[in-house]
């Protein structure tokens, strides 16, 4: 089994986007993604500093992957988008139709991203027609779920042609929305929302008014308020035929997680989680925040 | 343009029709749609009866199969399109890559519409559909401006329905498990969000609380109009501020974009709420028929009545009205 460091949701100054990768560089990950996933203002990299970064990490023994956003709503964004399908050396994620209709024409191979809703075997088979090379499963999907549709993929003698990625530890994207909720939170408009995510590495916290922590704004997207945490369901992930496990890069803390989720593969044991901090019920099928 | 009306039950299909709808849509009654909510669509001698009622009226019925197939169900939503073919339905509305992929190759004679649910926001992802699934319509999520509307117009391979009144989706259609999230339930999967079975009301000192599997989701002073507990419509905390932290109960109308949705060329025009009474039916299809026939009559001297915004307002969450994402500065 893998693990694979995902890409950054939040928005970094770009000195700590640098500072991260190169951190990264050195990590246990054997597969890194990076790139911008959320909101296309978000400029402190441009297409040619993130190549530049993959270029750098590239060097290291790890596959790079460029993900892509995910809501694309302007041409400018698809073009943008479409300069990085076409950047000759890297392997893209693709987190909306769109650059799986462009990568289709490159006749390039993709990673199908958790943003890309495919939900069963048929669906698989239309994306790999279409050159996917390794899925992400859907955030909101159980284990019983992956475990069913795995075992139809070799019924079906197509579960060869694709690896199986499931993001397993980090704030998950829940939801994405015309709206900018940090800026909103800021009282300003989208239009001039003068980046104020930035401010946020971590995203802002939306809790009930009770106190209890539902959800984390981030720009556009919507993030659970607990970070998800797969580290004991690793063996079984493992054991139902799991090739990658995603780590988020939420902050440096991703670079432990990954120490953490490779020695409980080799010496498993049961870790105790916070209740008030994290979750894994999607996994087993009940309510995301929860903790089963 | 058409104008394109939910129907939940046989009396609210009927209303439709007599009202003045173009055509109406519906659901089976299982999972495979986005409105499984419980007392709530057809069953087979209903379906039956339904495209005889609206063909008979020379009106067109579109049945919406926009859930995700379950890895173990997937012949539940192939018999879903089997059963809308065989009750001879003018289109099919499909979210999920792998169903389309069936009644495409099935049924290619019958029109494939893309489901708001696939959220197809962009040209690239509209020539997706369009060259692996020869669709004949997208329906637009209800996330983009009216220019934006208003590019992909001119430039689309297919032609364009959006969403012109009714509850307001905030987040990208197909693309939100705020539900899951929170009750294990999501509109991909189960067809409901925020499902009636989680919500709980209880009067408290505070004053009247409403939750969603415990969550608390708003708290409201007893002058205060209470609403359904939609999750994402609910007040919530962020850093000591409490507010509508994602979006106040509100409904869309997009009345007064009328004439630039027409212009432009999208061809349908649909109005949300499979889930409400055949009264709210009636109200809404009267109302947007008249709009639309003003409109047609006399394009250069359309108004706004404010008898249809009095009417649509009544009608709405929390009475109040929004253009939502197609008014940059909603977002």
């Amino acid at each position: 089994m893998k693990f694979s460091l995902g890409p950054s949701l939040f928005f970094w100054p770009k000195h700590q986007v640098e500072s991260f990768y190169q951190k990264a560089k050195d990590s246990k990950s054997d597969i890194i993604y990076l790139g911008e996933t959320v909101c296309s203002k978000r400029r402190e990299l441009r297409v040619k500093d993130w190549l530049n970064v993959a270029k750098e990490l590239s060097q290291s023994n790890k596959q790079i992957v460029i993900s892509t956003m995910t809501l694309l709503e302007s041409p400018a964004e698809v073009q943008t988008m479409r300069k990085l399908c076409d950047n000759g050396d890297f392997l893209i994620e693709a987190n909306d139709l769109s650059a799986v209709q462009i990568m289709q024409e490159l006749k390039m191979p993709f990673v199908a991203g958790p943003a890309i809703n495919c939900y069963n075997v048929s669906t698989l088979k239309v994306l790999l027609n279409q050159g996917m090379i390794r899925w992400v499963m859907p955030v909101e999907l159980s284990g019983d779920w992956l475990k069913t549709l795995l075992i139809q993929a070799e019924q079906e003698n197509v579960r060869h042609l694709f690896e199986c990625e499931v993001f397993s530890w980090g704030y998950l994207p829940l939801a994405y929305s015309a709206r900018c909720f940090t800026a909103r939170s800021e009282d300003k408009p989208k239009d001039d929302c003068q980046y104020c995510c930035i401010k946020y590495p971590l995203g802002r916290k939306m809790n009930s008014r009770e106190g209890e922590r539902v959800f984390v704004l981030n720009g556009i997207q919507t993030m659970s308020g607990y970070q998800y945490n797969l580290i004991n369901e690793i063996e079984q992930m493992n054991s139902l035929g799991v090739d990658i496990a995603r780590i988020s890069a939420d902050s440096e803390i991703a670079f432990e997680k990954l120490i953490e989720f490779k020695k409980q593969l080799i010496e498993p044991s049961n870790l105790q989680l916070s209740k008030v901090e994290e979750c894994n019920g999607y996994w087993h099928k009940i309510a995301g925040m929860s903790l089963a | 343009m058409e104008l394109l009306c939910p129907a939940g039950n046989f009396p609210a299909l009927k209303t439709a029709i007599n009202n003045g709808a173009d055509a109406v849509y519906i659901g089976m009654k299982d999972d495979t749609n986005a409105r499984h909510f419980a007392g709530l669509n057809f069953n087979d001698g209903k379906l039956v009866k339904a495209a005889d009622y609206v063909h008979l009226h020379n009106k067109k019925l579109h049945v919406a199969i926009n859930t995700f197939a379950h890895p173990d169900g997937e012949t539940r939503w192939r018999k879903a399109v089997d059963d809308a073919v065989a009750i001879g339905c003018d289109a099919l509305i499909i979210a999920d890559l792998g169903v389309l992929d069936y009644a495409a190759n099935q049924y290619p004679e019958i029109e494939r519409h893309v489901s708001v649910q696939a959220s197809t926001t962009n040209i690239e992802a509209i020539k997706f559909f369009h060259n692996n699934f020869d669709v004949s319509r997208v329906v637009l999520p209800r996330v983009l401006s009216i220019q934006q509307v208003k590019q992909l117009a001119k430039n689309t391979p297919v032609p364009l329905e959006v969403f012109a009144f009714g509850s307001l989706c905030i987040m990208s259609e197909g693309r939100c498990y705020l539900s899951s999230y929170m009750t294990g339930e999501s509109p991909n999967t189960a067809g409901a969000c925020s499902p009636a079975k989680y919500v709980r009301w209880q009067e408290t000192d505070k004053g009247l609380e409403s939750r969603l599997n415990d969550v608390l989701i708003d708290r409201y002073q007893p002058e205060e109009k209470a609403g359904y507990p939609t999750l994402c419509k609910g007040r919530f905390e962020v850093d000591d501020n409490i507010y509508h932290a994602l979006e106040e109960p509100t409904s869309l109308n997009t009345l007064e974009l009328i004439p630039q949705l027409s212009q432009m060329g999208v061809v349908s025009v649909k109005i949300e709420g499979r889930q409400r009474s055949p009264a709210y039916v009636e109200q809404v299809t009267t109302t947007w028929r008249s709009a639309l026939d003003c409109y047609q009559q006399k394009p250069e001297n359309f108004q706004i009545e404010s008898k249809w915004m009095d009417a649509l307002g009544n009608l709405s969450e929390g009475e109040q009205t929004t253009l939502g994402a197609y008014h940059r500065k909603w977002q």
